[in-house]
């Protein structure tokens, strides 16, 4: 019997086709009906034999999977830990135990990352459940902005730190003199990318307001986009002998060509994606597949061609998404969701394991100059960066980006998977080691000392600035009015008094795109959808919250503290917000907002909808009866 | 569809409305091509079944309210506004520009002034156009906005406080100069304007 081995690292291809080629040639052998891998002729037959080998690569991916699940299972049960600390976190710290273990039993370097598992296989499932789960309209109302922080945001601390470490390099050019121009710029460019998302979860006592969840979800995105583009140019520079002012032109052009030929491929599968949701009525079981494979063709098409797989995944996604909703059933909406939620987090579990696997090794260089140098530059830049911008973009928008916001957005930029990844892939140079070093200080800095702060700076943050009085009763129910009324104006007018374009879109989608994609009963579904499904939002709300009593007697006595503060409990709870101002933050680890589907609680539907007379009658709703209501969406 | 909508509304027209709301030509137009694709009826007229078609405004709480202060006084359901109508409210909700602040001041005052705004906002509660928000009046808005969820005497108390923090003369209602007093510290003027698109 094969003795058990010591946990090696399983997750390369190489150790995938060993696996495979085993399976093989024990398959050939003579003597194999029980699998083991001596060839002899045993001498008695085995009742109970344990054959390790047959299943050891993906035996030990499923442990890994499944310690990292356990730990996170633990995590959530933990009391107020998952309030204060970001995720991440924990996954690192899982990595690192890991690491620790696999250390301690081989004391050797454990496998490296290859470029293909990154780029393949971990990192389409964290992109495509960012793009899938964007809020599409509230995205393009504020692309200005999400653009000019992600572009030039940016591009702004790629150069900023890039050339600043060189600076610093040519200072102790004793001990980091053979780091040229070039490679703190490819540094720079990976460092760069933050991922803001990580510590929304933090946020999630308070709700976010959408204006800071669409700034951050979205920078996140296109940063990703635009760092792995910037990271492939100075990767493609440094293996040029030299570089000249054409090839630096020539780089620009190649990194706006690369965000748009993504943009098309990604439309392009999208709209094939829809068209083939439109059928799917007859085979629901796979419809789920569809999106799926469409969005991985997608990005693997644009790899092919040297394009941005990023921009193109996220494309497809968003095109999709509208059409396939309407087409599917609910059940394979929430299959894909889910399957997306448990696909991205996997994905990121298995990077942060390889981080903190990394970690724990002898062979790391340090070099206090650079390193700190560089955790300084990386605050201070991301910080200068996003006041300049925003001073600039208020100018702009209506609603301002606030200091609070600014902070968040600032200090909530943590290092994560994508840093990580990139490092690996340098090609080999002398001071690739310190690189690697670098990054990984970076990222557990950020994720642990930022990521644990940050909640407690805001809150700080929040108590100075709450020295002014509360609002009284009357102001808070007139401003609600006012808000009510805004909105239903601007729903008059038929747009939030910002696009145009997204006005010419709407009518062209829906006089061509929706008649085309969606299928010939679902059409009118889609607006009157989302009026269901506001409605049945807010139903739900009102059941699960609990009225507080407030004991009133005599009305002219005055009123006293207490009854104001719970007056003004009650009014916060249950003043309708107006279309959706407050959301639970993105997060990679959590849905929210999926409506109970068990058991239709009855429906209040407006006249307008075809109800009663009553403004809200009772009504058991189904969604036949919403799509064949007499009132037709406005096209 | 924007140049064949301008050629259906004459320039005088234009001229006109723009000197009485104070929005540009292009706003004008555009706000023109939503007009008449609100219209059903392509009869130039809105009726209330054509701002009820709109489905964001079906869920408004206010809905009701809103889509009543377009049509001019009386709650007749064969009522019709038409462009002229239409665009008098909409100018309420323009941004108020600084340079409109030093005008001639003996001119009367534009529809989107401070004052016209909190007037607006007003006469969603003041139904009976008695220039007074009684108890009843402001128990019917919240109700609409608070939902089913809070008991009658809750509401009630809340009423109240309202109207005692506002009532100044003691007659247990509100009148306008009284709303006014009570929100000179909210930004009405950003709360109740739209950036109209040029």
């Amino acid at each position: 019997v094969p003795s058990l081995s010591p946990f090696p690292f399983p997750f390369s291809p190489s150790m995938v086709a060993t696996w495979m080629d085993g399976e093989k040639a024990s398959g050939l052998g003579s003597n194999s009906s029980k699998g083991g891998l001596s060839l002899d002729v045993p001498m008695a037959l085995r009742v109970f034999s344990v054959d390790y080998y047959h299943v050891q690569a993906p035996f030990e991916i499923v442990l890994w999977i499944m310690l990292a699940s356990l730990a996170k299972l633990g995590f959530h049960w933990s009391g107020r830990l998952p309030a204060v600390v970001p995720e991440s976190c924990l996954l690192i710290m899982v990595g690192l135990l890991v690491g620790g273990v696999i250390y301690g039993v081989r004391h050797s370097a454990p496998p490296t990352l290859s470029a293909d598992a990154f780029f393949l296989f971990l990192l389409p499932p964290i992109v495509l459940d960012a793009g899938y789960f964007l809020p599409g309209k509230l995205f393009f109302e504020n692309l200005g902005t999400i653009l000019w922080y992600a572009v030039l945001g940016t591009l702004w601390n790629v150069l900023g730190i890039g050339v600043c470490l060189y600076g610093v390099c040519l200072l102790a050019s004793g001990s980091l003199g053979d780091v040229s121009l070039l490679h703190c710029l490819l540094f720079s460019s990976l460092i760069a990318a933050v991922d803001p998302v990580a510590v929304l979860s933090v946020f999630q006592e308070i709700h976010v307001n959408e204006q800071l969840h669409i700034l951050v979800f979205g920078e996140s995105l296109l940063n990703d986009a635009v760092t792995v583009v910037l990271y492939k140019l100075f990767e493609s520079f440094l293996r040029l002998p030299v570089v000249t002012g054409v090839d630096v032109l020539l780089g620009g052009c190649r990194v706006l060509g690369v965000g748009l030929g993504g943009l098309g491929v990604g439309l392009f599968f999208g709209l094939v994606a829809a068209l083939t949701s439109r059928f799917t009525s007859r085979a629901q079981v796979i419809a789920p597949l569809f999106v799926f494979l469409y969005s991985y063709l997608s990005y693997l098409t644009s790899e092919m061609l040297h394009l941005s797989g990023i921009m193109a995944i996220v494309t497809c996604a968003v095109t999709m998404k509208q059409y396939v909703e309407a087409n599917l059933s609910e059940r394979s909406n929430t299959s894909i969701q889910y399957f997306l939620k448990m696909w991205s987090s996997v994905s990121e579990t298995l990077i942060f394991i390889f981080l903190g696997v990394s970690t724990i090794q002898d062979v790391h260089m340090w070099s206090w100059a650079f390193v700190c140098s560089t955790l300084l530059l990386c605050l201070l830049w991301r910080a200068t960066g996003v006041i300049l911008l925003t001073a600039v973009v208020n100018k702009v928008r209506r609603n301002v980006v606030t200091f609070r916001d600014q902070f968040i957005i600032a200090y909530g930029g943590l290092r994560g998977a994508i840093c990580f990844s990139l490092v690996f892939l340098i090609d080999d140079f002398p001071k690739k080691r310190l690189f690697i070093t670098t990054t990984i200080v970076v990222i557990l800095f950020t994720v642990f000392v930022q990521g644990m702060t940050i909640k407690p700076l805001v809150e700080l943050l929040e108590v100075k600035r709450r020295k002014r009085n509360l609002p009284t009763v009357s102001e808070e129910i007139h401003s609600r009015l006012l808000d009510h009324l805004l909105a239903g104006i601007e729903d008059v007018v038929g747009y939030w008094g910002q696009h145009y374009w997204k006005d010419k879109f709407e009518q062209f989608n829906q006089r061509y795109l929706c008649r085309f994609l969606i299928r010939e009963e679902r059409q009118a579904r889609s607006s009157i959808v989302r009026v269901y499904q506001e409605l049945e939002r807010r139903d739900e709300r009102a059941d699960e919250e609990h009225i507080t009593h407030v004991d009133v007697r005599c009305q002219t006595r005055p009123h006293l503290l207490e009854e104001m503060d719970s007056i003004r409990r009650i009014l916060t709870r249950n003043l309708h917000s107006f279309n959706n101002k407050q959301i639970p933050a993105y997060s990679r680890h959590t849905l929210h907002g999926t409506p109970a589907a068990e058991g239709r609680k009855p429906l209040r539907r407006h006249q307008s909808l075809g109800g009663k007379h009553s403004p809200w009658s009772q009504v058991t709703p189904t969604v036949h009866s919403i799509t064949h209501s007499s009132i037709q969406p406005y096209s | 569809m924007g140049s064949r909508a301008s050629t259906l509304l004459r320039e005088e027209e234009i001229e006109e409305i723009k000197k009485e709301t104070g929005f540009s030509h292009s706003q004008i137009t555009r706000l023109y091509s939503r007009f008449t694709s609100l219209d059903k009826g392509e009869n130039g007229t809105l009726s209330r079944e054509d701002f009820q078609r709109i489905p964001e405004l079906a869920i408004n709480p206010l809905g009701d309210r809103i889509i009543n202060a377009f049509f001019p006084e009386g709650l007749d359901r064969e009522d019709q506004v038409n462009f002229r109508g239409f665009m008098r409210t909409l100018a309420h909700f323009r941004p108020i520009e600084d340079n409109e602040k030093n005008k001639d001041p003996t001119a009367s005052e534009p529809l989107n002034s401070r004052t016209n705004k909190l007037l607006f906002a007003f006469r969603l509660y003041d139904l009976d156009r008695d220039d007074k928000i009684s108890r009843d009046e402001l128990l019917q808005v919240l109700r609409m906005m608070v939902g089913v969820n809070i008991s009658d005497e809750q509401l009630g108390s809340i009423a109240d406080r309202t109207i005692q923090e506002a009532d100044q003369n003691g007659d247990n209602s509100i009148s306008f100069n009284e709303f006014i007093k009570v929100l000179e510290k909210v930004d009405v003027e950003q709360k109740m304007s739209i950036r109209f698109l040029h």
